[in-house]
């Protein structure tokens, strides 16, 4: 007997969430029970008050198990709501990555240049590394880590991903 | 923190302070007024040091009545057999740590089958919590996936908006287990209470009231159908007496025949003329073959799952399907459906009744779909071979429910074959009478839900059908009956074997019996007397009759050991994996092996 998978599609969920103890267990906690898969979760407070937090996750899964995925987390208590962005329309998702890079010489050069094309700033320097910041799409930021490995990366540290519907109206 | 009863002045001219004039309680006691309040008038319970305030605080309590049972798992039970007999919350108050984790069994099978339940746990100090504490356990974070919603509440003004906030959350839309942890501390600390406002949720608002644009699909869908089938589950029961009443008005218009899942028995009569009996693994022929062939499934509060579907690729391949759910999450879960209306299912047969009177809607002729049925039911799917002097389970069962008819009975299951031959031939025309662990089959259920039950109805007959291994994970509750005077019955089907695992091993491990055999198994009459119980012993098919009579007839709390065929097997049944249309009807048909697609099925 053999185990088979089914085709899977990325999709970023944003939603809005009581600010509250265990909130980030609760919605991790409903992924892993239900063998749902987590590529980023980001979470931070929105609200004046701190009352309401927003939570970013990118997952993946076939069609069926997205919406499973989504009527699941909407019946969460404390869940106010749940938008997928990737169905919802045109939307703007970008993540920041601090990147850092050492070397000398020719890879310390081309390691700026890079920096340059991909528009990342130089955080910290020392005579033989840097740090970069860049933001961007998950996908831009994976080229330019792919570049830095090939002339010295050291290690990344990622946000994962945010997002927002583009135009004038809210989620 | 000790010294309460502090008034906090309101008008005396101290100037910007709050102007309230409650007395200021400990947290022990603002929960119990919080229970009276919500009309709770029996919690089920075990103490110990974290919840020692509380206890004090129940301390010849006049309006609660607390319930002192021998394990907690047996609390959360009891206060599940409360719930799904008489439709209020149960309530279960025990300590922390293992008195914590011995309720988790009870908090899940809650979650699984949607019973409305709260269970308040003790908890270390505030101070305490993470510090590895005597009997301190992460009851939220074990809780989490186990509960609808579940509470740490580290301060005791906002103990009574937390109580008021779970009860409403543990009974409205699909009902669910809610924990409240509650640090000793904050029992023993003291604020003022006032009654909470009606709780109005920022984020849980369950959709009651369905799209009437659904419910207008839902109609025409309907009269269109040439070969409709009513497939119901607990979700009526749950929604309350009137869904079934609606229900029974529902089917009576159509004409269209009506199957339940385990969970829904009752909800329409099993006396009714449109009734096909329980549909799924061990359900009817003709419920299974009328789902299989339908070309409409309105389904009514049930969720498709797996015991029902059977294979999923040929589950029902030409009928279209509604399905009428509270959860949102419970649709197209399973099976894809071509049309989800989500709302209570009360509701939305409310609705739908009105429409099709509104449209002038005349019982169609469905006189082809019913000789089909018919000749479905003349396979007399549920008859079998009569033993003898040897007393056949589905024997035992059937004089049971002929002995008890017309009284006020409710009957509760434990977890085997003996629960499925209960269901096929115990039958049920009311809702609330059967209380059975459908979604997690936790075995050890029936005995403490029997209790739970009798408590919420003190007039009714309540026996626990049980199975001679299953009756065992939760024996020590014959004290509780006894100490209560709780007059419940147990009926053992004693065929000294788990014999529902013995089934299993004969269709898919050629009868090789891996300790599925009950072994050393206790003199069950001698055990009862033990308790003060009367016991009774049913050896021969002679004794069936006198014995069961005599049990109905005894005052007080009886158990029954019914020795009855020891290698029975439960059918009709539906292999795990298999299709509908590949039921097996008696033993000559069970070949002895699976494949291992089959064998890694539950
Ligand atoms: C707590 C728990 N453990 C194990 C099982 C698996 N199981 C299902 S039925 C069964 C045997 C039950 O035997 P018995 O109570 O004698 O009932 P019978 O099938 O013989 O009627 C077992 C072990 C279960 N359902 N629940
Ligand atoms: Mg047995």
């Amino acid at each position: 007997m053999h185990i088979t998978e089914e085709q899977s599609e990325r999709h970023v969920l944003s939603l809005t969430v009581a600010n509250e103890a265990g909130i980030l267990a609760r919605i991790a906690g409903m992924f892993t029970a239900r063998g749902y898969n987590i590529e980023s979760l980001t979470v931070a407070d929105i609200t004046q008050d701190h009352s309401i937090s927003r939570i970013t996750i990118v997952t993946n899964g076939p069609p069926r198990v997205i919406d499973q995925i989504i009527a699941q987390l909407d019946r969460l208590v404390p869940v106010h709501r749940v938008v997928d962005l990737t169905e919802a329309g045109p939307y703007v998702e970008r993540e920041l990555a601090l990147v850092k890079v050492a070397g000398t010489g020719d890879h310390r050069i081309e390691a700026l240049r890079l920096a340059e094309v991909f528009r990342a700033k130089v955080v910290d320097t020392t005579i033989e590394s840097f740090i970069f910041e860049i933001t961007g799409t998950t996908e831009k930021i994976d080229t330019f880590v792919g570049l830095m490995r090939q002339i010295g990366l050291v290690e990344i540290g990622r946000t994962g991903v945010v997002g927002l519907i583009r135009g004038k109206d809210p989620i | 923190m000790a010294d309460s009863q502090a008034v906090t002045q309101g008008n005396a001219g101290a100037g910007n302070r709050p102007k309230t004039t409650h007395k200021e309680r400990s947290g022990a006691d603002i929960l119990c007024e919080c229970l009276v309040d919500l009309g709770v008038e029996v919690v089920f319970g075990y103490p110990g040091g974290a919840v020692l305030p509380i206890y004090d605080a129940l301390y010849a309590h006049p309006r609660i009545k607390h319930i002192l049972v021998r394990h907690e798992q047996a609390a959360t039970h009891a206060a599940e057999g409360y719930a799904r007999s008489t439709g209020k919350p149960g309530v279960v108050l025990v300590t922390s740590g293992p008195g914590a984790t011995n309720a988790i069994t009870g908090i899940t099978d809650a979650l699984m089958d949607s019973i409305p339940m709260v269970v308040i746990t003790g908890q270390v100090a505030t101070h305490l919590i993470g510090t590895d504490a005597f009997q301190e356990a992460d009851t939220v974070g074990l809780t989490r996936h186990c509960t609808k919603h579940n509470y740490l509440v580290k301060s005791p003004t906002k103990l009574a908006h937390v109580i008021h906030e779970a009860f409403h959350i543990a009974t409205s839309g699909r009902p669910g287990p809610v924990v409240i942890d509650i640090p000793k501390d904050v029992q023993v600390a003291t604020a003022p209470y006032a009654r909470p406002e009606p709780i109005d949720h920022p984020s849980y608002r369950p959709q009651v009231k369905a799209d009437p644009r659904l419910i207008e699909s839902a109609v025409e869908m309907l009269m269109a159908a040439e070969r409709p089938i009513l497939y119901t589950g607990g979700g009526i029961i749950n929604s309350g007496p009137e869904a079934s009443t609606l229900l029974r008005e529902l089917a009576e218009m159509t004409g269209a025949p009506v199957t339940s899942t385990l969970m829904g028995l009752g909800s329409y009569p099993a006396s009714g003329g449109q009734w096909l009996g329980m549909l799924g693994m061990h359900g009817t022929y003709e419920a299974n073959f009328a789902m299989n062939k339908a070309d409409l499934i309105l389904c009514l509060g049930a969720r498709f799952d797996d015991r029902v579907t059977g294979r999923l690729d040929a589950f029902s391949p030409n009928s279209k399907k509604i399905h009428v759910d509270i959860d949102r999450s419970s649709v197209n879960k399973n099976v894809l459906v071509d049309l989800p209306v989500i709302g209570d299912v009360g509701s939305v047969m409310a609705d739908m009744i009105a429409m099709l009177k509104k449209r002038g809607y005349a019982k169609p002729d469905f006189s082809e779909w019913w000789a089909r049925i018919d000749g479905w039911r003349a396979r007399r799917s549920l008859d079998y071979v009569e033993g003898g002097e040897e007393i056949m389970p589905q024997r035992a069962i059937a004089d049971l429910f002929t002995a008890t008819r017309g009284k006020n009975v409710i009957i509760t299951t434990e977890v085997g074959q003996h629960q499925m031959w209960a269901a096929q031939h115990f039958h049920f025309d009311d809702p609330n009478k059967w209380l059975t662990s459908g979604g997690l089959g936790t075995m050890g259920y029936g005995l403490p839900a029997a209790i739970g039950a009798q408590l919420g109805n003190p007039d009714a007959l309540v026996i626990d059908i049980a199975g001679d291994a299953s009756i065992q994970m939760n024996i020590q509750e014959l004290g509780t009956a006894t100490q209560y005077r709780l007059p419940v019955k147990i009926f053992i089907l004693n065929n000294e074997y788990m014999g529902m695992v013995r089934q299993w091993q004969e269709l898919t491990y050629e009868s090789r019996y891996s300790e599925s055999y009950s072994d050393s198994l206790p003199d069950f009459v001698k055990l009862a007397e033990a308790y003060g119980w009367t016991a009774i012993r049913i050896e021969s098919h002679a004794d069936l009759a006198s014995g069961i009579q005599r049990m109905i007839d005894t005052p007080g709390p009886v158990l029954v050991d019914c020795r009855v065929a020891k290698l029975s097997n439960c059918f009709p049944m539906i292999p795990s994996g298999a299709a509908h249309t590949d039921m097996l009807l008696d033993p000559s048909m069970v070949s002895g092996t699976m494949d291992d697609e089959a064998k890694a099925l539950v």
